[in-house]
């Protein structure tokens, strides 16, 4: 049959199992758009309200589902607003497929309107991309691009497909044979020596601690891990992005560690003599001062990308393969253990941090706490909602009191650190689990930078609940300013729109919540609204997220919450 | 100490890109890089050699294997190979520029204006020694191809037959 480019692009969506594209048409991608109405029954399309929504709802979508996101824009402006979300799915490792229009081949490279070497720009933030420029390449490409966007370490894959590329027509039949890409072949599993040694370091250990990261939910060894934690008695460490892969109600698992996690865990990975490091990537925010980072464990560092391996932390084994196919392959010989003595000494560690947690604090009833809100979120939703976060203070927060004990429950961005992720993911994230409840838990500063997608929200009647945590200022940065920068609060207070107005103008329901009273009967609320709603927490103004490893700082060396307080200081009234 | 990597990539636009903008992005600093075809139209073939005092080299390795265009990444250092580099230089005509072209076995391509080419061909080290020894005699333009590498006998660089 004889098919248009564009009409290529939609059969190859469809028989990649595509139902959603995240997009804004323009010039250059217009022969695509024309060709839709003949593959809206098949494939949903979403007009967003900026390009950089689209990436971050299909980022959301295939961080939920663990299938390929697709977003979709034009040349020029269009392509170079999805730069941050893609770099953003880079370094979250998640997989992609963000298809661009661009100028016809015939002027490429003249500084036509609109064009943007794309493939250029997103050479260091993709994990491939094509630039396509004949009819005949678009479905070699568009396979590969799948191809890679998903398997191995995933990662976000581009192509920008010429417009005359899209006009041009051929005779087409969707390709079978193998796809063909001899440099690259991702690893899959360990050597029977590496099983070996790995195994012979865990008998040997005696305060033995597993860090579990994004790979676990990635590669799907959620049960795997629950099981060797079990069997072996290794305690479980979190990265952000692992938060989900191990029930944070298990008795072996600790919580999240790093820069805001737990004391006690920062305590237990300096204590260690073992680390089991599976689908983590020693991150500086998870390892503090390097040269000091749990100085007397020997390590075993399982990750699918080899070039992760003695990366940061030289390690003892170092196995690049598909964790659940290592795991799989550990378990048989996987001994039988006890390490009571170091979990009672990791329980004394807890126990004496949670005097200082500020949940156990009765503050003044006119105050509101952000940790409070997130608690009393957490309890009002039977903690089953699926949490979207935007990135700062709300998002340590949300790591720290919005306890998960299913895999893929956090959604937030991690590596990238990207402000104005939340709301837009968590868009993607309910269109991919309609049936979850989900919450996104945003910051009044990150809100502002993607709230046009309120627009795409009410049109696409999308059910997701907005909680803005709005203490008026860029909270994380005040907070660095407070401990690092003399106090000097520059560019940090925040003059807001009245958001319940905002919400409305958009004919979405919202509300303002002052008091901790009010929680419980607003969250209700706004389960009760089939739609999207937005719920307003007015919170303390210069609260602090404890505990802190500063920057470069040894891990044990936390910055805490003081000891003992009765009831929690009025900071309001110094600002 | 110096380490000496060959890539075997696939010929397509924009590889030689995608290796050079992998380099800069992780900070690898290197000492030469060449890219040539090769036997087989659609393989091209290069040399990379970078100091491992500098640059990780596992991490170099690591990380052009990441690249989805690098099928193969061989480091050559560790076994019998033989490297070159050439050179071609510009110095004043003399005596001494001659008998050190002799000394050295560079050939002078070029005889005008009172001025000579020389061409040297050789490893990497020897290449420079010559360089340094005309230095004195007024080298007026220098330029260097980078190295390329190849295993002797049976040490063979080549993408594995099914992928070829």
């Amino acid at each position: 049959m004889e098919l248009t480019g564009a009409e290529i692009i939609w059969e190859c969506l469809v028989r990649e199992g595509v139902e959603i594209v995240y997009g804004y048409p323009g010039g250059a991608i217009l022969p695509t758009y024309d060709a839709l109405n003949k593959y809206q029954d098949r494939v949903r399309h979403v007009l967003v309200r900026h390009e950089q929504g689209a990436t971050h709802m299909a980022d959301g979508y295939a961080r939920i589902t663990g299938k390929v996101g697709v977003a979709m824009a034009t040349s020029g402006p269009g392509a170079t607003n999805m730069v941050t979300g893609i770099a953003t799915a880079m370094m979250d490792s998640v997989p992609l497929v963000c298809i661009t229009g661009q100028v016809p081949s015939t002027v490429l490279g003249s500084d036509a309107f609109q064009e943007t070497d794309i493939t250029g720009i997103t050479l260091p933030i993709t994990k491939h991309n094509f630039l396509v420029t004949h009819v005949s390449q678009i479905a070699p490409a568009l396979r590969k691009a799948f191809h890679i966007a998903r398997t191995g370490r995933p990662g976000p894959v581009l192509v920008d497909i010429t417009k005359d590329a899209q006009n041009q027509k051929m005779e087409f039949v969707y390709p079978t044979e193998p796809i063909r890409l001899p440099g690259y072949v991702p690893p899959s599993a360990a050597t029977p020596e590496q099983i070996e040694s790995a195994i012979a370091l865990i008998r040997q250990a005696e305060r033995p601690l597993i860090l579990a990261g994004h790979g676990v939910s990635m590669s799907g060894a959620e049960r795997q891990l629950l099981e060797f934690a079990e069997r072996a008695q290794i305690p479980v460490a979190l990265t952000l992005l692992g938060k989900g892969t191990m029930p944070e109600s298990h008795p072996l698992c600790l919580g999240m560690m790093g820069m805001h996690g737990a004391a006690a865990v920062n305590q237990a990975v300096q204590a260690a003599d073992l680390l089991l490091a599976f689908g983590m990537r020693f991150d500086d925010r998870v390892t503090g001062n390097l040269r000091t980072y749990s100085p007397n464990s020997r390590k075993i560092h399982i990750d699918i990308d080899a070039s992760e391996l003695n990366k940061n932390v030289k390690v003892d084994v170092g196995i690049a393969g598909d964790l659940r196919t290592v795991l799989e392959q550990l378990l048989p010989h996987l001994p039988r253990l006890s390490h009571a003595a170091w979990l009672r000494q990791i329980r004394d560690w807890q126990e004496e941090a949670d005097e200082r947690d500020i949940i156990h604090y009765e503050a003044p009833s006119d105050k509101l706490y952000a940790a409070h809100v997130i608690h009393d979120l957490w309890k009002a939703t039977g903690g089953n909602a699926i949490v979207v976060t935007d990135v700062g203070q709300h998002q340590m927060w949300t790591a720290q009191y919005y306890l998960n004990d299913r895999p893929r429950s956090l959604i937030t961005s991690g590596g990238l650190g990207t402000m104005g992720f939340g709301f837009p993911a968590a868009i993607g994230v309910k269109m991919g689990a309609p049936h979850e409840t989900v919450w996104a838990i945003v910051g009044d500063g990150g809100f502002q930078m993607t709230l046009c997608e309120l627009a795409t929200a009410a049109q696409e009647n999308v059910d997701v609940n907005v909680a803005i945590i709005n203490n008026a200022y860029l909270g994380m940065v005040r907070q660095w300013q407070e401990f690092f920068h003399g106090q000097r609060y520059n560019a940090t207070p925040m003059h807001n729109p009245d958001f319940v107005k905002l919400a409305e103008a958009y004919g979405i329901p919202a509300r303002r919540v002052c008091t901790r009273a009010e929680i419980p009967e607003a969250v209700a609320w706004a389960h009760s609204i089939n739609g999207p709603t937005v719920v307003e927490f007015q919170v303390e103004k210069a609260d602090i997220v404890y505990p802190m490893v500063p920057a470069g700082a040894d891990l044990d060396k936390m910055i805490r919450r003081p000891i003992p307080q009765r009831n929690l200081p009025d900071w309001s009234e110094n600002h | 100490m110096k380490h000496t990597l060959v890539a075997i990539v696939e010929n397509e636009p924009g590889v030689l890109n995608r290796v050079v903008s992998l380099f800069r992005r992780r900070n690898f600093n290197i000492d030469s890089l060449t890219v040539g075809r090769t036997e087989n139209p659609s393989i091209s073939r290069m040399t990379i050699v970078l100091d491992s005092n500098v640059t990780r080299v596992d991490q170099v390795q690591k990380n052009l294997y990441k690249l989805i265009n690098v099928i193969q990444v061989c480091e050559v250092t560790h076994q019998p190979f033989i490297s070159r580099d050439m050179a071609l230089i510009k110095v004043r005509a003399s005596g001494q520029a001659v008998w050190l072209a002799s000394q050295f076995g560079a050939r002078i391509l070029d005889y005008s204006d009172e001025m000579m080419i020389l061409e040297l061909s050789d490893e990497e080290a020897r290449v420079e020694q010559f360089i340094e020894a005309l230095r004195p005699y007024g080298i007026i333009e220098l330029v260097r191809t980078g190295v390329v590498a190849m295993g002797r006998g049976k040490h063979i660089v080549q993408p594995t037959p099914h992928l070829a």
